[in-house]
């Protein structure tokens, strides 16, 4: 490994100002990112490990509120009662992530912040994978597990567990950066980048993803993964969906694909078009039809099309308590 | 004393029974040492630096930056300035250090420049491959008037791409030299012949090298020889006067040490009104890197099929060579071959299992497969329960059962076993095999153990060390029929001249006398008889040693078996996501020593078997070159939850007993490929073409029949 700095700051505001230096990068589980740094993918010139920062972990539900400090450990989530009583949808999101090894070590912000898994970024190609002449290698090369909805040439997969459900539940994350705290929809944490350069996330340099919250009440999520092994493996497709009001018809529908795009992408055709409808088998195949509009496939992932579909179907089906 | 026989039925102790293996509980707790757990004072890590482009030409090479290190011991260059690297993955230079992360940020701290050529990676397209040739042709009787006159005639074009061995312990050795000797620890399949390679590499005599495998971690068919990082190991430990652990990493174990072969086919086969096949013709190609590949063995296991051409093509790629895997060309082949005529049996509206069962006449063993098929059948309720293409249910899941028969040689290789027996009644065997995970040394143990008439904690067993006598790689199942031949034979010597010596005190002679329960006594008249330790105290001060040899006389083996296999699946077809639900193993491997352990080698067999049906395969990557997928993250094995339930019938007992002991590692994991296909053919209406059968491909097979996708 090159050599690196490693500073572990007890407050938030510490944290804050060791990160605003340049070539920082924060330090939670661990489970992804000390990979990273072996392979040589990624350098850093300091970790600012967030295990000692006070304040980072833990989980409050307060009315409807649900609030997830960014430390608080995947598992730690799985196994607090209430969160997941007031959020069913949360058990199969953090279940995905099916090793008890990386849901142990794994944190929330972790989930939500960690690099994609594209096999061009993997062998240190770049996140976005150009040749010299400025070529994409994920076009013209094996795409199979790559976006349907690429952004210019972002053309990898949001990998995070718990992102399509926090955004279909309109949830809001809370940043704190140099200038103090500042709320953001979860949604907007992310951006596909359009040069080398650029991140995925659109954190600002000392910027510390501390903790969501999401109003958990008046609605019914659900989150279905297409995965081809029953033992760890990623989702090759992801729906979380987020239907408000009760009933047959949904007042208001947020449908979100994973692993479909650089980003969460909220399928808003597919919702809008739920929204105000009763769900029907009709109308789920048609929500599911309707959140793949637009899907630009590339050369060996046209199935993932199908796959979005189905999931998008299968997640409204488990929301409404419809045998889909 | 009879010849050198197995004993009878009712005189077996060991032999046909299911202790556990003997290592077991070493292996399971970690205590058991294996070469890579070798950890000798002084020792330095040792790492390799490869290429990362799939052809290229070295243009320069400086490695003085790595040299000048801390921690760095040596630095030695494999190819230099001018050499042509042929795959990505090629070894460019080594460097040992005093720890595994010193020796890796020195290879990034040497700096090669490459002049990079154009790559070839792309095996299934054989119109594009620059160096695709013709690697045999065959043709019998007149297949172009059969298919005329035939009934049915089915074609396909079907294939399978190149998949990783993925040993859990990579390949590699610990090196120590004191002065002129040369001691390795090696995770290799070929403890007796090892040294001989070493010695004439390195230039010093075999008699100086050792080599030693207590345990290993794998193999397959990948690890028969030292390979370059094993010379280079030796070469980077000689220079630095220190001991050197060269093992892999894991993009490297999965890029260059060890692939199967791909192997794609279009394929013509007939049958005529009564279900009985008359024409097969067949244009295979596929690649095992850059040496390309042979022909597979077509049309497998119907190999008397009357009217007959295959053609091949051999198709070389910029990618490592490929390495015998378990069963080498016969999963291929199989899968070809079975997917085919399964096709073809729905084509003629007939059952799959009465198809073959009417054309068995044109196999090497009708009467075993016809047995075994019945007995697949019944365990999997194949006549309540199978029904014919087209009966699909109502919703996404779809259910299929599909069937495969296979064959395998399994004939013992060359051994020598050393038995000895102590005046104070030990017994030991030392023997230069090695334990590859299939229970060598349990086996031993069981023949040594049967033959004195003792327990197995009573014998010991030595293996694993080429100063032990000469016994043959384990490759081509050909281990368990030598060692168990060496052994008997030493260790029925070994009896005899324990006999001689007791005869007199019991007023008997040598050949009236048996050993059993821990017992010397005339055979029909066990009072007159003595302990087992009395007898062996009859032989004086000086123990008995005995060589026992395979090849040698008696009748203690054979080879030629077959199996029949029965899968079960269930299709998600609006995902195209399979899953085994439950696989059925019909195998003989005649005499059978260790009942559980043979389970063992069948149940291994088909979760590899799962594995390559439903997940494995190499990505490489048609723009740079490099595998896509050398990690345990997207190369997928099957993990437990994903094998099914596993069911297995060994055959035993009269007509298979008497031919003696066979080989049984590589024929279970032969047939899961081609049931695991059928029964998705079965599921969903529709052959999907290509192994694994991964969603995207089963959603292909699905669409082009009007499905979704």
């Amino acid at each position: 490994m090159r050599p690196f700095g490693y500073a572990a700051p007890a407050t938030v505001e510490q944290a804050v100002g060791l990160l605003a230096a340049e070539g920082s990068e924060a330090l939670a589980g661990g489970t992804d990112l000390l990979s990273l740094l072996k392979d040589d993918v990624e350098r850093v010139d300091r970790l600012v490990a967030l295990r000692g920062v006070a304040g980072l972990s833990g989980i409050e539900l307060d009315g409807g509120m649900l609030r997830i400090g960014a430390m608080t450990t995947l598992q730690e989530l799985r196994d607090h009662e209430d969160a997941i009583a007031a959020l069913p949808a949360l058990a199969v999101a953090i279940d995905g992530v099916a090793s008890p090894q990386l849901r142990a070590m794994g944190t929330v912000g972790g989930d939500l912040l960690q690099r994609p898994r594209c096999w061009y970024y993997r062998r240190g190609f770049g996140l976005l994978a150009l040749t010299g002449d400025g070529r994409s290698m994920v076009a013209g090369g094996d795409n199979r597990y790559h976006a349907i909805f690429p952004t210019g040439q972002a053309r990898f997969v949001s990998p995070s567990s718990l992102a399509p459900l926090l955004v279909a539940l309109e949830a809001e994350a809370v940043v704190h950066g140099p200038a103090g705290e500042r709320r953001l929809p979860v949604e907007a944490l992310y951006r596909a980048p359009r040069t080398g350069g650029e991140r995925e996330t659109t954190l600002a340099p000392g910027e510390l993803l501390v903790g969501v919250e999401a109003d958990v009440t008046g609605s019914r999520s659900a989150v279905y993964e297409v995965r081809q092994r029953r033992s760890l493996d990623w989702p090759l497709m992801a729906a979380a969906v987020t239907l408000t009001g009760s009933g047959p018809r949904a007042e208001k529908a947020r449908i979100v694909l994973g692993h479909a795009a650089p980003t969460p992408h909220v399928a808003s055709a597919a919702g809008d078009f739920l929204s105000g409808r009763e769900l029907t088998s009709e109308t789920v195949t048609a929500a599911g039809d309707a959140a793949v509009e637009g899907a630009r496939p590339m050369s060996g992932n046209h199935y993932k099309v199908q796959l979005a579909r189905t999931a998008v179907r299968r997640a409204l089906g488990q929301a409404a308590g419809m045998e889909i | 004393m009879a010849d050198y026989s197995w004993p009878e039925a009712d005189r077996r102790a060991q032999i046909g029974a299911r202790p556990a293996r003997l290592d077991g509980a070493v292996k399971s707790t970690g205590f058991a040492k294996y070469p890579s757990d070798q950890n000798p004072n002084g020792l330095l890590a040792a790492k390799i630096l490869t290429c990362p482009h799939a052809h290229a030409r070295i243009v320069g090479i400086d490695t003085s930056a790595a040299e000048a290190m801390p921690g760095v011991r040596v630095v030695q260059v494999i190819q230099g300035e001018g050499s042509e690297i042929q795959w990505a993955g090629d070894e460019v230079a080594a460097v040992a250090a005093v720890t595994e992360d010193v020796a890796r940020d020195a290879l990034r701290a040497i700096r090669v420049d490459y002049e990079v050529l154009s790559h070839f990676v792309t095996e299934e397209d054989r119109d594009g491959a620059p160096g695709a040739r013709p690697a045999g042709e065959r043709a019998e009787g007149d297949p172009d008037a059969a298919f005329a006159t035939a009934h049915r005639t089915v074609e396909r074009t079907l294939g399978m791409p190149q998949m990783a061995h993925m040993c859990l312990e990579p390949h590699g050795q610990v090196c120590s030299w004191d002065g002129d000797e040369l001691e390795v620890h090696a995770s290799t399949q070929a403890v007796s012949t090892l040294a001989g390679q070493f010695a004439t590499e390195l230039g010093v005599p075999a008699s100086q090298v050792r080599i030693r495998t207590e345990y290993m971690g794998g193999g397959f068919g990948s690890k028969f020889s030292p390979d370059r990082w094993g010379i280079v190991g030796a070469e980077l430990a000689r220079k630095a006067g220190a001991p050197v652990k060269l093992f892999l990493e894991r993009d490297q174990e999965v890029t260059v040490a060890g692939s199967r072969p791909s192997a794609f086919a279009r394929i013509r086969a007939a049958a005529d009104e009564q279900g009985r096949l008359v024409a097969w013709d067949s244009d295979s190609w596929g690649s095992g890197g850059l040496p390309g590949t042979g022909q597979t063995p077509l049309p497998y296991v119907f190999s008397r099929l009357p009217n007959r051409r295959t053609r091949h093509t051999s198709v070389p790629t910029n990618l490592a060579g490929s390495r015998a895997w378990r069963a080498p060309n016969h999963p291929q082949a199989c899968f070809l071959t079975m997917a085919v005529l399964d096709d073809l049996a729905d084509e003629l509206g007939l059952d799959p299992i009465d198809f073959l069962d009417r054309n068995l006449d044109l196999t090497g063993r009708p009467d075993t497969y016809r047995e075994q098929l019945a007995i697949a059948a019944e365990m999997a309720s194949w006549k309540e329960r199978w029904q014919p293409r087209g009966r699909e249910r109502e919703g996404a899941i779809q259910r299929g059962l599909g069937v495969s028969v296979h064959t395998w040689g399994g004939r013992g290789h060359s051994s020598n076993c050393d038995v000895t027996v102590h005046p104070d009644g030990a017994v030991e065997a030392r023997i230069g095999s090695q334990d590859i995970g299939t229970g060598t040394r349990t086996i031993v143990a069981q023949v040594l153990a049967e033959t004195f008439g003792l327990e197995l904690h009573q014998v010991r067993v030595s293996l694993g060390d080429n100063v032990y006598p000469q016994s043959g790689p384990s490759g081509g199942s050909s281990t368990v029929g030598g060692v168990t031949a060496s052994t008997r034979r030493a260790a029925q010597d070994a009896l005899r001249e324990v006999l001689v010596h007791v005869a007199p005190r019991l007023a008997a002679e040598p050949e009236q006398l048996v050993a059993e329960g821990g017992r010397v006594f005339v055979d029909g008249d066990s009072s007159r008889g003595m302990s087992w330790r009395e007898a062996a105290a009859q032989i004086g001060g000086a123990p008995i040693s005995v060589q026992g040899r395979n090849p040698g006389p008696g009748r203690l083996i054979s080879s030629g078996v077959g199996g029949v296999q029965i899968a079960e699946v269930e299709v998600d077809t609006d995902t195209g996501v399979v899953h085994v639900e439950r696989m059925i193993a019909v195998q003989d491997c005649g005499l059978i020593i260790n009942r559980r352990l043979a389970e063992s080698q069948v149940y291994g067999g088909l979760i590899m078997g799962v594995g390559y049906a439903l997940y494995e395969e190499w990505i490489p990557d048609p723009v740079s070159g490099r595998l896509l997928n050398a990690d345990m993250e997207f190369y997928k094995l099957a993990g437990l939850v994903d094998v099914g339930s596993l069911e297995v019938h060994m055959m035993t007992g009269p007509g298979y007993d008497e031919r003696g002991v066979i080989g049984l590692g590589e024929p279970p994991v032969i047939s899961p490929g081609a049931a695991i296909s059928n029964a998705v053919a079965n599921a969903i209406g529709v052959r999907v073409p290509y192994l694994p059968l991964t969603p995207d491909r089963v959603l292909d097979a699905l669409a082009g029949r009007g499905g979704p996708a």
